[in-house]
């Protein structure tokens, strides 16, 4: 008995080495702690891109955002300018945020995150490797859009390297930040409000310094100070938020 | 010596008559300090040289700001006993905190509002504490939504324990961000004086009220533990027991 199929896709995860195996698995120049997390996400990956159509949509949400704010303020390019890093930072945030719902949800409902506890591999892995997952399907997606919505704003293309490098970081914290609340609301029906609720105080420092860090972008600053802050953020998050997470799945699995 | 007081401490029937044997202990001394603090604060002690009467919020304001942030302190490290050592009576613990908690963030609030309209000449200003403690009080509400919207007691206390976690993880690095992010955009305002030494007619009724607070907090904490625990034992024998004698 080598692994159990995940029944929604047939792809399998490797169950915990057998004492047998254990040789096997010492052969390989990688852990089977990395081989799973591996899997899972390339079978992430796989999932989203059969499903194209939901992958654009927070691509799209923020580009309507983007869009609100010279409807409902003024076409005027200086003052969009000015109030561009607040615009670029609350539409990611808020398209991150309506993209976590599905982080977990449909593994929950067809048995795969219980699978995936199961299976003695650590479920912190697993988690983080979706994690993972979700940010390249999202976070960079959306930190390679920020630029066009900048432009659109009125930005200069010298400030582009800086949008994209603060977004795509800052994107990493705000996926594993949220990757904690997801989890926490499996099983309760209506989460979004919840979600928000529980999510976006945690966010607002990687919102602070994200947005600072653009604005030095435009404005043509060293932003290097809040890019770094964004950073240890992050690191942060790697080292706690996956934890927390599979902690919370866990729970959700009692 | 013998583990067993702490022991006993697991024991919901146990916890349930001790905190009643405890309430007035708590409950009289904070009503005499209360009242104490008040007096010396609104009657004796003197107005302030800038500010004339309006500090006076201060005795109520200051005390709540601080239990805001002791109330979150306690419902982490009760939530953390809980999921740790999985003991229920320590997740009624943390589950009786919460509201009081977000009351507390709502009266420094209200307070720091009421006193900004004659300082600043506004009612909110982004000032860093105002703002820190804002996020506070949705931290307390994503809490309590977050028990609310588990119907599962046991799978609502140990969510909800995480969620308390990792909060006290993230309070500092919120406030820090948000002083940060504040002193970039605004100028130091008028009232940021240099700490001022306070006169002791002024400090001691500000004590008292501190003191008065954190036991007042005790006092409401073991009236809604009784009422926690009740309602989670409710098919308990001891229960029935209480209610038929």
């Amino acid at each position: 008995m080598s692994g159990y199929g995940s029944p929604a896709t047939g792809v399998v995860v490797p169950a915990a080495p057998m004492p047998a195996q254990a040789t096997v698995w010492a052969g390989s120049h990688q852990a089977p702690l990395l081989d799973a997390a591996r899997l899972a996400l390339a079978r992430d990956l796989q999932l989203a891109f059969r499903k194209r159509g939901q992958l654009v949509q927070p691509l799209a949400f923020f580009a309507m955002v983007t869009m609100l704010f010279p409807l409902a303020i003024s076409p005027e390019l200086a003052r969009l300018r000015e109030i561009a890093p607040g615009v670029l930072w609350a539409g990611a945030l808020l398209a991150s945020l309506l993209a976590l719902e599905f982080l977990f949800r449909d593994d929950a409902y067809d048995g795969t995150l219980e699978q995936y506890a199961l299976s003695g591999q650590s479920l912190t892995w697993l988690i983080f490797a979706k994690t993972v997952a979700h940010w390249l399907l999202t976070g960079l997606p959306l930190a390679l859009m920020a630029p066009l919505a900048a432009l659109s704003l009125g930005v200069s293309e010298a400030a582009v390297p800086g949008i994209v490098a603060s977004v795509a970081v800052g994107s990493v914290a705000l996926s594993l930040i949220g990757s904690i609340g997801a989890a926490l609301t499996l099983g309760i029906k209506r989460s979004g409000a919840l979600l928000s609720l529980l999510t976006l105080p945690l966010s607002l420092p990687v919102l602070i310094f994200g947005a600072r860090a653009t604005q030095l972008a435009i404005t043509g600053g060293p932003l290097r100070a809040p890019l770094e802050l964004l950073a240890a953020l992050a690191v942060l998050g790697v080292t706690l938020a996956p934890l927390a997470a599979a902690a919370a799945v866990r729970i959700s699995l009692e | 010596m013998t583990w067993t007081w702490f022991h006993r401490l697991g024991s919901p029937p146990y916890v349930y008559a001790l905190a009643a044997r405890l309430t007035p202990w708590f409950a009289w001394p904070a009503a005499l300090l209360i009242v104490g603090g008040l007096w010396g604060g609104l009657v004796l002690a003197p107005p302030d040289y800038q500010q004339g009467d309006g500090f006076r919020i201060i005795y109520v304001h200051a005390p709540s700001a601080w239990m805001s942030l002791m109330v979150y302190t306690t419902m982490a490290v009760a939530a953390a006993v809980g999921l740790i050592w999985r003991i229920k009576v320590a997740h009624a613990v943390a589950a009786s905190c919460a509201p009081i908690g977000a009351s507390f963030t709502f009266a420094a609030l209200v307070t720091g509002a009421l006193w900004g309209e004659p300082m600043w000449g506004t009612y909110w200003e982004w000032d860093p504490r105002l703002t820190s403690e804002l996020i506070l009080l949705f931290l307390y509400l994503g809490y309590m939504g977050l028990r609310a919207g588990l119907e599962d007691t046991q799978r609502s206390d140990r969510a909800s324990a995480v969620l308390a976690v990792v909060g006290v993880v993230n309070v500092p690095i919120i406030h820090y961000s948000v002083t940060w992010w504040n002193s970039l955009h605004q100028a130091p305002s008028v009232m940021r004086l240099a700490k001022p030494t306070m006169a002791a007619s002024m400090l001691v009724p500000l004590l008292m009220m501190l003191l008065g607070f954190t036991l007042f907090f005790g006092a409401v904490l073991l009236v809604r533990l009784r009422g926690e625990v009740l309602s989670r034992e409710r098919s308990a024998s001891w229960i029935r027991e209480i209610v038929n004698a």
